[in-house]
């Protein structure tokens, strides 16, 4: 893809991004329950990877030469629900069952829906998921990629660094970590809860060659994701995000991470989303 | 009886056989192919030995990454890291998210005996029976371990195997015999109908034994073994159930969410069984050999016919 045509895909990718970001907005205030400071943190990495980086297709999920993507942090699953269903793997009138009864459209990723890899929710469990299937394919000589998108506040987990242990010894060059590192966790900034820093020196140390990026730069994620592994090395992309993005008044504010829109807010928040929409279109 | 061979040691054989003739058979460790009696397997196939260092936990997740592409892991640690520690891996990443992954739980129960408490598993039946989607077995000697492994190598469904670390008094003359697959008990001794003896794993040569001295105390006892603990073989326990309305349970495990309960869980609701539970107490378990400590506990032959004999005059 050249200059020209790769700025006129990340305005598409863009103004994607904008679209699911409302369609979440509207999917948590309409179900009454969601992690919508999470969800929106990470938009514009979801759509990067579903909209231009994944090697994957709805109608062939079952190939086995398919990237992989696993989201560890699972509580931004209103995110990831309508990627997929914007992206073609479920229909989007499926997303009206979210919450119900019985739903297969629960608060967590789980496998019974198509496109989703694996049951993820408690923390921690995303990173070794995803060395297992990175080293899968080294084993089976496949060529495909694992890409793994984690919290920050995910890092208190001791068991991310078991993982990133085995994927550096494991030298996995076909796996990418993503750390969506807004800098805030349910209780407030990371620093204060259990501060993780540095991330990136840590990574580094653990064998994995580490890139920071703006993760709302939809141009900056889609360079660097799309771009190969240093050989003999998994890549970790340290992706800044500001939490709660595209909803002014829920912006940086940990309070966010799962709450709920009132009607007003609601209303406010969408009226944020069409704008933003409409300036991309005319950008 | 003759003490033939150590679980692990068959389970390596029929893993060497089973990962010769199939690539993606995996044996995946936690710095333990040496307890494990992984050492011929990490000789022979070098490149399906997946060492995953001290990290019990991660062990688990990564065997399900791989199982979820196509590979088929066998997962060994110790079963008292691997059922407690590693117990929400197995949770979310094996059995919620339904991967092919057989947790070998070595050293299982009291067998790391003066190690002590840290080192022993007699809690995971409790942990590992509640999991839905997770097949839980014991097996009791050399032909039984080889029957269930060579079911196992086949099965794409999860499971749990535990067992001990010492050799294994052979039950039984075959493979065929010994394990005739899940949900599946035997009757391994069938002397009359005056009580029933139920165990698995290590405890069912001790159930034998039992029954040969009640025989000679004049009670005529059944022996049933367990190995698939779970699924649990309901008709074999309620048709035991019909002979003899009286069940001593014999477990290396505490009285608490084991085999016995197991096993209660299935006749509680007839209301015409009796059940008495030999085990461990709720309690930190003494130091000592495995023999020591069985024999302290009342889980030896002479103390389970004395017990027997006083359940049946009361």
């Amino acid at each position: 893809m050249n200059t020209e045509e790769l700025g006129s895909n990340i305005k598409e990718l863009k103004i994607t991004a904008a679209q699911v970001r409302k369609a979440t907005w509207e999917m948590i205030y309409r179900a009454k329950t969601g992690h919508t400071g999470s969800d929106l943190s990470c938009a514009d990495i979801l759509v990067a990877l579903y909209f231009s980086v994944l090697k994957q297709e709805p109608d062939a999920f079952d190939d086995p030469n398919r990237d992989r993507y696993i989201q560890s942090k699972g509580h931004a699953v209103e995110i990831l629900y309508n990627v997929l269903a914007e992206r073609g793997f479920i229909p989007k009138s499926d997303l009206l069952t979210y919450s119900q009864f019985k739903s297969d459209y629960i608060g967590h990723p789980t496998n019974h829906i198509h496109g989703i890899e694996m049951n993820t929710g408690s923390l921690g469990h995303g990173l070794g998921l995803g060395v297992g299937i990175a080293k899968a394919a080294k084993l089976n000589h496949q060529d495909y990629h694992t890409f793994v998108l984690m919290g920050d506040g995910e890092q208190a987990e001791g068991s991310v660094w078991e993982a990133a242990m085995a994927a550096g010894s494991f030298k996995l060059d076909n796996l990418t970590a993503i750390i969506d590192h807004n800098g805030l966790q349910i209780s407030g900034p990371i620093k204060d809860v259990m501060n993780s820093e540095p991330l990136f020196e840590k990574y580094e140390a653990f064998g994995f060659d580490v890139q920071e990026v703006d993760g709302n730069d939809m141009a900056q994620l889609v360079t660097a994701l799309s771009a190969p592994n240093e050989t003999g090395k998994p890549r970790l992309i340290l992706a800044d995000t500001v939490k709660g993005k595209g909803v002014s008044f829920a912006e940086n504010q940990a309070a966010w991470h799962h709450k709920v829109p009132t009607e007003e807010q609601y209303q406010e928040g969408l009226q944020e989303f069409d704008a933003e929409i409409e300036r991309l279109r005319n950008e | 009886m003759s003490n033939s061979k150590k679980a692990g040691d068959v389970i390596c054989e029929e893993l060497i056989a089973a990962a010769t003739a199939n690539p993606d058979v995996l044996a995946v460790t936690s710095d333990s192919r040496g307890s494990a009696s992984l050492s011929p397997f990490a000789v022979q196939l070098p490149d399906q030995l997946i060492e995953m260092g001290i990290a019990e936990q991660n062990s688990v997740t990564v065997s399900a990454g791989l199982a979820h592409s196509g590979k088929r892991p066998f997962t060994f640690s110790p079963a008292a890291f691997l059922s407690a520690r590693s117990i929400e891996q197995v949770k979310v990443d094996v059995t919620y998210s339904n991967t092919n992954v057989k947790l070998v739980g070595i050293s299982g129960g009291n067998s790391y005996s003066v190690l002590g408490n840290t080192h022993h598993s007699l809690q995971d039946l409790a942990t590992t029976r509640a999991l839905p989607n997770l097949q839980v077995y014991m097996p009791a000697d050399r032909a039984q371990t080889q029957g269930l492994m060579r079911y196992l190598v086949k099965s794409d469904l999860p499971a749990y195997i535990r067992i001990g670390k010492k050799a294994l008094t052979d039950v039984y003359d075959s493979a065929e015999v010994a394990f005739k697959g899940p949900g599946k008990a035997n009757l391994v001794v069938d002397n009359g109908d005056d009580i029933t003896l139920l165990a698995a794993g290590e405890t069912v040569a001790i159930a034998v034994d039992a029954a040969t001295e009640l025989k000679q105390r004049g009670i005529q006892a059944k022996v049933v073994d367990l190995v698939s603990v779970k699924p649990i073989d309901k008709e074999m326990i309620n048709a035991v159930a019909d002979a003899t309305h009286h069940f001593v349970t014999i477990e290396e495990h505490s009285t608490i969410g084991g085999l016995g309960s197991a096993v209660a869980e299935v006749v509680a609701p007839r209301g015409d069984t009796k059940v008495d539970f030999v085990g461990f107490p709720d309690a930190p378990a003494i130091a000592g050999t495995q023999d020591e400590v069985f024999k302290y506990y009342g889980i030896d032959t002479q103390d389970i016919a004395d017990r027997v004999e006083k359940l049946l005059k009361a």
